[in-house]
């Protein structure tokens, strides 16, 4: 304990600990990640399973991606309105609205919000399951605890996210028209007619790789913290508090790095 | 055969084993006893490779467990079965699906019609009803886990068996039943055992041979009349402790057994 005081006073042991926990996570992330690619190899059992928790995650986690879609749809007409409002001709309001959403709050958000959904859930699943020995069972009976139990949460999460996304992007989109057809009086015309002018086929294709990125932050960072769980239940809870609070922030570093690599380099 | 070679672990500054050997013939029940905390769990977790020990080595059926491959090392898991002191099920699933994962041959794992026979003659074995199949084990009282955990373990016929305090939190009736269990595999299919137990009596029964584990080294081993007739202290310690517990408890049970058998006369 005395020791765990000195540390905490001394910043450059502090640095040098932070560093070496950082570098000894990476690795063993790293490793955990190159044993999944193995274990696609027994896609007999994760096949059936991914099935099961893509129906259990993706189902449970319509409604609030919707309504958080639909509400983001709402206030990005709301501003645009007050911001633009005689400025700028109408049709823009269709422009900004569908391509924030498209580009941005969809992918954005739903991330986010699925991080606290889905990664919390995994990581308190598989932390429940190290603490109570369930995983050292499935090892005892020479099954492989990867292509049981991670890969299934993480290709579910990879299939469902992106799809979820996309259903975000229409739900805002709708309700961001709806929104500025009752507050600015915009016309469906107008509305397509700006989105279609700014719009490129790549922006759909950008949403969707964004997301998948943002899925696979969201679904290892809280596979791997939960995998690794120790000590008892408050370990469970420090796991999961961790796998939120990492993969949000994950996804935030990943959303600058794709805009800066896919749409700024245009 | 199973062999344990000046095997040492430790957690941080908890010396754990230190320098423990061991051996089990094929065919054989070894009774590992020891008080509790002496590292007995931690022992078995070495024999199947949940535990990587720090120095020495573990031989299980030829192979050197510490330096086995991912893949070898789940051939041999598959015919290791584990008790774990605390049941370790799946909760996730029914008490029918926990112990067909115990099936570890693939194609037989894959045959419904098989798997399901199984299921029911393993709850048989450890007697249980089989309605119990469709549980999940949230519904399921201590002892009942912890008899699913035995179905599980014995569902893929191993050829060994590590058993982890299998008769704690059981019954006399049920820990007769699990104690004969025992027995019979080791005769009809030549299992060979070990048992980590607190119950000296029942261990001295099914054991062919008991090893005590005290203050992390393997302080004796032998045939259960020889470690009865020892003069080791710390024999006699463990041993002295341990059948006083039992007889309280044999006794207070006696006491008891008039008034719980009227109400549990009156449950029925
Ligand atoms: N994963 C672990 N991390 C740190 N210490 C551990 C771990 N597992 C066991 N230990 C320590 O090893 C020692 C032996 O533990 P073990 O579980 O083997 O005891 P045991 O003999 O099975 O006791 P019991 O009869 O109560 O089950 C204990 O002091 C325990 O604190
Ligand atoms: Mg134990």
């Amino acid at each position: 304990m005395s020791n765990g005081a000195a540390l905490t006073l001394d910043p450059l042991r502090l640095v040098a600990r932070w560093s070496l926990r950082t570098a000894d996570h990476v690795g063993r992330f790293s490793f955990l990640i190159a044993d999944m690619f193995r274990g696609l190899a027994e896609w007999r059992i994760w096949v059936p399973r991914t099935l099961e928790q893509a129906t259990a995650v993706g189902y449970g986690s319509l409604f609030i991606v919707l309504l958080v879609a639909g509400f983001a749809g709402a206030v990005t007409s709301l501003q645009t309105g007050y911001q633009f409002t005689g400025t700028l001709p109408l049709y823009y309001a269709g422009a900004v609205i569908s391509e924030s959403m498209i580009l941005e709050l969809g992918p954005v958000l739903t991330a986010l919000i699925l991080a606290g959904r889905i990664g919390a859930r995994y990581a308190a699943e598989l932390g429940t399951m190290r603490v109570t020995e369930q995983i050292d069972a499935l090892e005892s009976l020479g099954r492989s605890p990867v292509s049981h139990l991670l890969i299934p949460r993480v290709i579910a999460g990879l299939l469902v996210i992106p799809a979820l996304t996309m259903f975000a992007n229409a739900t805002g989109i709708i309700v961001g028209y709806l929104t500025a057809k009752g507050s600015l009086g915009l016309t469906y015309a107008d509305f397509e007619y700006g989105a279609r002018y700014f719009f490129r086929p790549l922006d759909l294709w950008y949403s969707a790789i964004k997301s998948v990125c943002f899925a696979g932050a969201l679904t290892t960072i809280p596979c791997y913290l939960g995998f690794n769980t120790q000590q008892g239940a408050e370990g469970v809870g420090r796991a999961t508090t961790t796998a939120v609070v990492s993969a949000s922030v994950a996804i935030l570093m990943l959303d600058a790095l794709t805009t800066k690599l896919l749409l700024v380099a245009k | 055969m199973i062999e344990l070679l000046d095997v040492h672990k430790r957690f941080v500054e908890n010396v754990v084993l230190d320098g423990v050997s061991l051996e089990v013939k094929d065919g054989e029940t070894l009774a590992l006893l020891g008080p509790s905390g002496v590292g007995k769990s931690v022992t078995l977790k070495m024999i199947n490779g949940l535990l990587r020990p720090d120095a020495g080595d573990v031989i299980v059926d030829g192979l050197h467990v510490p330096q086995l491959g991912r893949k070898e090392l789940a051939t041999l898991r598959s015919r290791i079965g584990y008790v774990f002191q605390y049941g370790a099920l799946f909760d996730s699933m029914s008490v029918a699906e926990n112990i067909r994962l115990g099936i570890t041959d693939e194609t037989c794992y894959n045959d419904a019609k098989f798997c399901e026979d199984r299921v029911l003659e393993c709850l048989r074995l450890v007697n249980l009803p089989p309605e119990v199949a469709t549980k999940y084990p949230a519904e399921l009282s201590g002892g009942m886990k912890k008899r699913v955990g035995i179905a599980r373990a014995i569902a893929g016929q191993p050829k060994y068996l590590l058993y982890d305090e299998p008769t704690s939190g059981l019954d006399p009736v049920n820990a007769d039943v699990i104690d004969g269990l025992i027995e019979r595999l080791r005769d009809e299919l030549g299992v060979t055992s070990v048992v980590v137990s607190h119950d000296v009596r029942g261990s001295f029964r099914v054991a062919d041979r008991v090893a005590l584990l005290w203050q992390a080294k393997i302080r004796a081993v032998g045939p259960p009349d020889e470690i009865l007739a020892s003069k080791d202290p710390a024999v006699l310690q463990f041993l002295e402790r341990d059948l006083e517990m039992t007889l309280i408890q044999a006794e207070s049970r006696e006491g008891e057994g008039e008034r719980g058998g009227e109400t549990r006369g009156r449950n029925v």
